[in-house]
């Protein structure tokens, strides 16, 4: 062992240089970090109280929702979701999801920017099927 | 008991382990709870029309001029957000009119009566039963679907390789060149645009049927188009069948389609 001391320094300097994103961010830009959009609900969506699933069911896993939603209405010509508490909704991304939650910008959008995630759902569908024009 | 003390520890030591095995159990608890909850499950709708195969019928003596035809088109067109391109090489069609020789090149002769050279004939997926667009598709986004014999497009799934525009023997599928928005007339807010780089052509009224609605063309045309399942004996396009002399577009290439002519 008679590199100890280069071999110890070296290490040393691999884990700070491997960790230098996270001391970065604890120790100089501390703070500065983007605060996690909140979720803006409008009236309709309040009064409702519960989406078609559980909130945290739908917050971890809407995509999954609206997967299964496509496959149903498109391949097996179903369009009638019976959630767990046996209530029916219409599968329909502007329809239904765009019901309640008609304010796309702020309930969608801002976590998706946030998350940088660019769903292309709204190439084809209407994003705002309640405005006038 | 001898060196108390190390045994202490250990059994201290295990029963602490023990302990905090219990939130990962409670955890475990609360899913196996959630799991009772029956899953969600997906149904048809309580007046969604149902059929082996829908099959349509088209009198074609019940129109006299093209003219005539223009309400039906205009009526599909605009329920499904047909763009409207200047452009012939970017034209969007569901369905559209064709002279008796491009619709029917096998069955024109050298000689017809003048109405039938001169009134076009109304034209749109013929939903074969055996779609050969179907078999080109390799990503299978326009498939045939078993519970009502309707051949559709699921536009999420297709890559725009337009193998299935060769491949259909009628002309029936156009390409979306461009972003079709900013070319509808009018957006039904009810149903979706296409983006740019998909094929697109007549889903039958897939969504129509499902709330037990016949289709546009269909309910626009005055009773000139007849709509029903191909299999029930019963139905209305199996009587008109049976009565009149009825023919189909291209029928020798084996494609069957369910699209019929009474002539």
């Amino acid at each position: 062992m008679k590199d100890k001391k280069i071999i110890i320094a070296g290490l040393l300097i691999f884990l700070i240089i491997l960790f230098s994103p996270f001391l970065y961010n604890i120790f100089v830009n501390a703070g500065s970090a983007q605060p996690a959009p909140e979720l803006v609900l409008t009236e309709k969506a309040k009064a409702a109280k519960e989406c078609v699933r559980s909130t945290d069911y739908m917050t971890a896993e809407h995509m999954r929702v609206l997967d299964l939603w496509r496959h149903s209405v498109v391949r097996n010509a179903e369009r009638i979701y019976v959630n767990s508490k046996g209530k029916e909704f219409t599968m329909s991304l502007s329809n239904t999801c765009l019901d309640c939650h008609s304010n796309k910008a702020e309930f969608c959008d801002r976590c998706h920017n946030y998350a940088s995630v660019r769903p292309y759902c709204w190439d084809c569908h209407i994003d705002n099927p309640k405005e006038k024009e | 008991m001898e060196s108390s003390r190390r045994i202490f520890f250990k059994i201290a030591g295990l029963s602490a382990l023990g302990l905090s095995t219990k939130p990962v159990l409670d955890a475990f608890a609360k899913e196996q709870a959630q799991d009772t909850l029956p899953e969600p499950q997906t149904q048809k709708g309580a007046e969604a029309l149902i059929a082996r195969q829908w099959a349509m019928v088209i009198d074609t003596r019940k129109f006299n001029s093209a003219e005539d035809m223009v309400p039906l088109i205009k009526a599909c067109h605009k329920i499904h957000n047909v763009p409207k391109f200047e452009n012939k090489r970017h034209e969007i069609k569901w369905i559209w009119e064709e002279e008796y020789h491009n619709a029917f090149p096998m069955k024109a002769s050298k000689f017809i009566s003048e109405k039938v050279e001169h009134t076009p004939f109304l034209v749109l997926c013929n939903h074969c039963e055996n779609p050969p667009c179907v078999r080109a598709c390799p990503t299978k986004a326009t498939f045939k679907r078993e519970s009502d014999g309707i051949v559709l497009m699921d536009f999420h799934r297709c890559i725009g390789c337009r193998f299935c525009m060769a491949a259909c023997p009628f002309g029936a599928r156009s390409f979306n060149f461009r972003d079709p928005r900013p070319f509808i007339t009018k957006i039904n807010k009810q149903f979706p645009t296409r983006m740019k780089g998909v094929v697109e052509k007549c889903n039958f009224c897939a969504e129509r049927l499902a709330v037990g609605q016949m289709p546009a063309c269909v309910e626009a045309s005055n009773g000139a188009l007849m709509f029903g399942d191909l299999y029930d004996p019963e139905s209305e396009v199996r009587k008109l069948i049976k009565t009149n002399y009825t023919i189909r577009r291209k029928q020798a290439l084996g494609t069957d389609p369910a699209v019929y002519y009474i002539v």
